[in-house]
């Protein structure tokens, strides 16, 4: 895998691929205690709510320059509703990544198939993520996406400055500073909440798009066919054990005089780390 | 180790690579381009070669944990100084480092002054901390801050990196991982090592609602992004033996696809909403001089003061600093209420924050039925003592 699957700049229409995910809606989790792996099909899903900020930004350029928005993603078929209403908000096109096979992906063998489900996509000029997944919350897979493609990537993008044929300028909120970068393409970002305002489907977008197909991927579609780069067997994270997070505090009385109190109220919240 | 991968099929053998090699680690013979020992994974072939014919990554199940030992720490630097969260990796890679005698390394990248920068770890218990200085490292770019650790990682094969997860560690960590094919945690929250060097690391997941505790068993080195004001501090060590390595930075090592137009130091106010720790004044802060002396306590805390409904209608607030139904709903870290009577209006605006603290002298007022620390006094007392406490810390 490398920078040469993805397209470059003489080809007239700018391509973008989406990276969206599925995830539940609730917060109630399953977990597969032999594996330790989570179980995404029980319950109600929804569309990783970041990603709608990603495939607006891709909406918003497709606009100004014209070409495609393709939304990938991986999961279980049932992903293919999530596709659909990126269809009805506009994407041009849909591809799941599908398979037993890449059950119980981490970050890294996320990122792979990911990275394989963008060359067999044809490759891309420029690749769109959110900033981070609502279940997952790692916010990693974006730029590891771009290490695999050998391309640079800007995370925390907080706006667009400027975008040609050729190239896109990008905001980057970095904690103490702001920070404007330049990448020619392809490249990838990933983009920060509230940068814009993802539009509301389309009942005309629903109707015309009803028959659009959403193109699934098999392991065997994808060009590296090295099993263990994919899902459980492909992942060197591995989740020992998943445990319901400390009780919230209970309610203390501070004793003493006023000096003794402050004294025990800054013990507790240097302790606490909060100063 | 397989790190370098050549596309037999796309290599023409125009030889390239073998012409831009820095270190002198590619040779053709009669199966085509081969790597040897002299490389130092800087990446320059993978983006020299015209023919996109090499890529870097080595094998999963290619390694051998014995050949993988201490620990590495990423220096992130912050506005030409070193990030605090640095020295709570150093403090917590320590304590682990103790159990299986492991030596504390860091890499820090960056433009000039990153060796003067390098000097002040050594104080904090660093052995060697490897330095990578060059103007061209002037300003973050994820890919060629990513060749220079992973210069670094490729020469002296840690068994753990230690990153600190704030955007910039969180863009930069997993392009490393990545790289070296291996696991990357989070955001950790708790981080320990077991006799055969597997860290146990703890992270939350589903927005905190679970915690998730993960280990990297197979492969090397381990990769975590730990979360600032987590860890403890590493104390200071009387006699320091760490030494400072400054390393080879070659032209390519710098070269990158990102450019930086701009970069500004962020000045802007935080808004109420944004802020992590607030002081809150109510009525029973009786004027104006009164309010200044909460506002001590704020500004000595790092936070901002704000107002309950009343002291606004009373113009000693202002409305962007309010707090309540009528002005603005926070979640901050920290919460201190003096003299806050906690009228419903008020505190389902601020419950939500993670640490309450009332200070009140009415025992029977409605605050404490949501505060988590209660002082019971008389605010004059206390405030102005707390402030003094905060202050001298800071001065430590």
């Amino acid at each position: 895998m490398s920078a040469c699957c993805l397209r470059r700049k003489e080809v007239q229409n700018m391509k973008i691929i989406v990276c969206m995910k599925q995830v539940p809606a609730g917060t109630k989790v399953d977990i597969d205690p032999e594996t330790g792996a989570m179980k995404r099909l029980s319950g109600a899903t929804r569309t990783n709510p970041y990603d709608l900020f990603a495939l607006e930004t891709a909406l918003q350029i497709r606009e100004k320059l014209g070409g495609t928005v393709t939304v990938l993603t991986m999961g279980p078929v049932q992903a293919e509703e999530m596709v659909k209403d990126a269809f009805t908000m506009g994407a041009d096109e849909g591809i799941i990544l599908s398979d037993k096979k890449f059950a119980g992906a981490d970050v890294l063998a996320t990122s792979y198939a990911l990275s394989q489900g963008v060359t067999v996509a044809g490759g891309a000029d420029l690749i769109i993520c959110g900033r981070q997944t609502t279940d997952g919350d790692t916010a990693q897979v974006g730029p590891a996406i771009a290490e695999h493609l050998h391309i640079p990537h800007a995370a925390w993008v907080s706006g667009i400055v400027d975008v040609t044929e050729d190239a896109i300028s990008v905001r980057q909120d970095l904690a103490s500073v702001t920070q404007v970068s330049k990448m020619q393409y392809p490249c990838l970002i990933t983009v920060d909440k509230d940068m814009c305002v993802p539009r509301l489907p389309s009942y005309i977008l629903k109707k015309a798009t009803k028959e659009k197909q959403v193109r699934i991927l098999t392991f065997n579609d994808m060009p590296d066919q090295d099993l263990s780069r994919y899902g459980l067997i492909g992942s060197p994270t591995a989740v020992e054990r998943m445990f319901a997070p400390p009780e919230v505090q209970k309610q203390v009385y501070l004793e003493g005089s006023a000096e003794e109190k402050a004294d025990a109220l800054f013990e507790i919240l240097t302790g606490k780390k909060i100063i | 180790m397989e790190f370098i991968k050549f596309d037999a099929q796309k290599c023409t053998l125009c030889g390239k690579c073998i012409e831009k090699c820095p270190f002198g680690a590619l040779d053709m013979d009669g199966s085509g381009i081969v790597v040897n020992e002299k490389c130092r994974m800087c990446g320059l072939c993978v983006r020299q070669c015209p023919e996109k014919a090499i890529c870097f990554e080595q094998k999963a199940k290619a390694f051998n944990k014995e050949e993988w030992r201490d620990f590495l720490i990423y220096v992130e630097q912050e506005r030409g100084d070193i990030h605090p969260v640095v020295y709570e990796l150093i403090g917590e890679a320590r304590k682990m480092a103790a159990k299986v005698a492991y030596k504390v390394n860091c890499v820090i990248v960056g433009g000039p002054g990153t060796a003067e920068n390098a000097q002040k770890l050594l104080t904090y218990g660093a052995d060697k901390v490897y330095v990578y200085e060059d103007e061209g490292f002037e300003g973050f770019r994820a890919d060629c801050y990513a060749d220079a650790v992973a210069d670094c990682i490729a020469a002296i094969k840690p068994s753990s990196v230690l990153i600190g997860a704030t955007s910039l560690g969180r863009s930069l960590a997993p392009r490393l991982a990545t790289r070296f094919h291996t696991g990357l945690t989070a955001d950790c929250t708790t981080l320990d090592i077991k006799s055969n060097t597997d860290m146990v690391q703890i992270r939350p997941a589903f927005g905190g609602n679970i915690m998730a505790q993960i280990a990297i068993t197979k492969s090397r080195p381990q990769f975590a992004t730990v979360r600032y004001r987590v860890m403890d501090k590493a104390a200071k060590v009387e006699n320091p033996i760490g030494e400072v390595v400054i390393c080879d930075v070659n032209e390519k090592m710098t070269q990158s696809g990102i450019e930086i137009l701009e970069s500004k130091v962020i000045e802007k106010q935080k808004s109420l909403e944004e802020e992590d720790i607030l002081v809150v004044a109510g009525r029973g802060v009786r004027n104006e001089k009164d309010v200044e002396m909460c506002r001590r306590l704020a500004e000595a805390l790092g936070g901002q003061l704000a107002f309950t409904r009343p002291m606004v209608e009373n113009g000693i607030g202002d409305q962007a600093h309010q707090i309540g139904l009528s002005g603005r709903t926070v979640r901050p870290k920290l919460i201190i209420t003096c003299g806050v009577s906690g009228a419903i209006q008020f505190t389902s605006c601020m419950k939500g924050a993670e640490c309450i603290v009332a200070i009140n002298n009415d025992p029977n007022a409605q605050i404490f039925g949501v505060a988590h620390y209660c002082i019971v006094d008389d605010l004059y007392q206390v405030v102005p003592y707390l402030t003094e406490l905060v202050k001298n810390r800071k001065e430590d």
